[in-house]
């Protein structure tokens, strides 16, 4: 077994681990903090397969930022005690549903299709991943994406500020 | 990969960690002599000459204080969040190069302990996780002023986050890399980018004071409203870890800055003997570590509503306007001429002159409507 498989297994456990413990936990906090550890597992997997890039993006983004404002607005809202029934009773066996046909998607393109697994050579060159070259293709190659996430994310602030806004006079 | 490679890994590390262990305790010392010059008084001066004794006098104490856990606190978080608070920061401080590479032993040896392609990226993504130790820390005390202290923490630092990424976009776009070393040696031909980006510089130190809850932007531990918050149910070392934690984020920080803004190791005679690097590098830190501690002693601090107001309505626009002139001068200085770069300066100089323009205007119309 190479180092890298090894690794793979162990961060692969403790991705899984971390997922089951945020699903599972009864406390909102506690399920918040694995969601980070599961986020930072991800990272070291974009690290594993030469993207550092990505990866730490990965960290700031998600671990850094979007989990910081849930922690912010559980700690708030004084939201950490879960119900222990769940609030939308249809919603279980939908999940359940979309799980059996996620699974049997995956299972046909395992069996039937052998392109999809077949093993990618990665190119290990200080170059690759590097900041330089993923900018260079975002906005070359991906331009056309770029811009429309950055113009949806734009209109997302948007609406933010037009739905807090307090006109003026209502104050108090 | 070879041993002697992790060798030389392991050991720079521990080096580092034990600066910065080092400095935290001597930081103390320095910043309650430095305050004491302020106010016209002695400051300790009781153990050892020039009360050179007196970290580890606090060190002892602090080792044999009596630790105690809220009976009601979430145990486990409870432990955790000082190592949290204390981990990123050392963590940090690994991308900093202190001097030109060296020969020793036959081997090139990098003078920082990782040189990492993404390296200003790898601040910010370890910067955004220090948040968390607070934020843990006032949610498990279980105890109402520790909870609000976290709460203002997270807020102040996702606030401020902004305006600083933007300010390490600047020497970014300067040296057109992200690594540590680049930028300083970037900086060896182009002149301290402190001198080009005057203005970024400034918001840059801003947003870091902000960012590490240090005055007039400590809030998060605002002793008079908040009994120190967050960190008020913590005793003995877990207290220690926290304090531990600010000092060695003012170190980091004023490294970070000193290597981004102010030439890094660079200095008269680097060249000719690189051991004058890391002495140089020190050197900055200090004077950059006096500006705080000087901050500190002029400034009160500033009310919440403010603190925000800042940081979003002044510094995240400032800084933006900084990213679009700095780019504008590259590309002009590329396309037409090279002495076009001093466009950079002056238009960044006119920015933050309207940007104070913007805060006199506000206060003066509060001062207005009051009247």
């Amino acid at each position: 077994m190479s180092i890298d498989l090894i690794l793979f297994l162990v961060l692969a456990l403790v991705a899984v681990a971390t997922a089951l413990g945020m699903l599972f936990s009864r406390n909102a906090v506690y399920s918040a903090l694995f969601l980070v550890l599961n986020f930072a597992t991800v990272a070291v997997f974009y690290v594993l397969l030469s993207a550092p890039f990505i990866a730490l993006t990965q960290i700031t983004v998600y671990a850094g930022a979007i989990m910081v404002l849930f922690l912010f607005v559980i700690m708030l809202l004084g939201a950490e005690r879960l119900p222990a029934s769940p609030a939308l009773p249809w919603q279980r066996p939908l999940a359940i549903f979309l799980a059996l046909v996620l699974i049997a998607e995956t299972g046909y393109l395992l069996l039937f299709r052998q392109a999809v697994t077949a093993t990618v050579s990665l190119p290990q060159t200080d170059v690759f991943g590097s900041p330089s070259q993923v900018g260079t293709a975002l906005f070359n190659q991906y331009l056309l994406p770029f811009e429309v996430t950055s113009v949806l994310l734009l209109s997302a602030m948007v609406g933010v500020i037009v739905l807090t806004v307090r006109k003026k006079g209502e104050r108090e | 990969m070879d041993a002697a490679l992790i060798w030389e890994w392991v050991i720079k590390a521990l080096f580092l960690i034990f600066f910065l262990l080092g400095g935290f305790a001597y930081l103390t010392w320095y910043e309650r002599k430095a305050l004491a010059r302020i106010q016209v008084r002695y400051g300790p001066n009781r153990a050892g000459p020039y009360g050179l004794l007196q970290p580890i006098a606090d060190a002892v104490k602090l080792i044999f204080k009596e630790e105690l856990t809220p009976s009601m606190a979430d145990k486990v978080i409870f432990i955790l969040a000082p190592i949290v608070t204390v981990v990123p920061v050392m963590l940090m401080a690994a991308t900093v190069p202190w001097g030109p590479p060296i020969q020793l032993f036959g081997r090139t040896i990098n003078m920082s302990v990782a040189d990492l392609n993404v390296g200003v990226l790898y601040i910010t993504s370890i910067a955004s996780i220090a948040v968390y130790g607070i934020v843990l820390a006032g949610w498990s005390s279980n105890n109402k002023y520790a909870i609000l202290g976290g709460l203002r923490a997270s807020a102040q630092m996702v606030s401020y986050e902004l305006a600083l990424g933007l300010a390490f976009v600047l020497p970014i776009l300067l040296a057109g890399s992200m690594r540590l070393m680049d930028i300083v040696t970037k900086q060896a031909e182009m002149g301290w980018f402190v001198l080009i980006q005057p203005v970024g510089a400034l918001i840059f130190l801003i947003a870091t004071l902000a960012e590490i809850g240090r005055a007039p932007f400590d809030m998060p531990d605002a002793e008079q409203e908040l009994s120190s918050s967050y960190h008020s149910e913590y005793s003995g070392m877990k207290f220690a870890l926290f304090f531990m934690a600010e000092y060695e984020k003012m170190i980091v920080i004023c490294a970070i800055a000193a290597t981004l803004f102010f030439g890094g190791f660079l200095g008269p005679g680097v060249d000719k003997w690189p051991w004058l690097g890391p002495i140089y590098l020190l050197a900055k830190i200090i004077v950059l570590l006096f500006l705080m501690i000087w901050v500190r002693a002029t400034f009160p601090r500033i009310r919440y509503d403010r603190l925000m107001a800042l940081g979003w309505k002044v510094l995240l626009p400032t800084a933006l306007g900084l990213v679009f002139v700095t780019a504008l001068g590259i590309l002009l200085a590329e396309a037409v001429n090279p002495a076009m770069l001093w466009i950079i300066p002056l238009l960044s100089l006119v920015a933050g002159v309207l940007a104070v323009g913007v805060i006199e205007r506000a206060l003066r119309r509060k001062e207005y409507a009051r009247r």
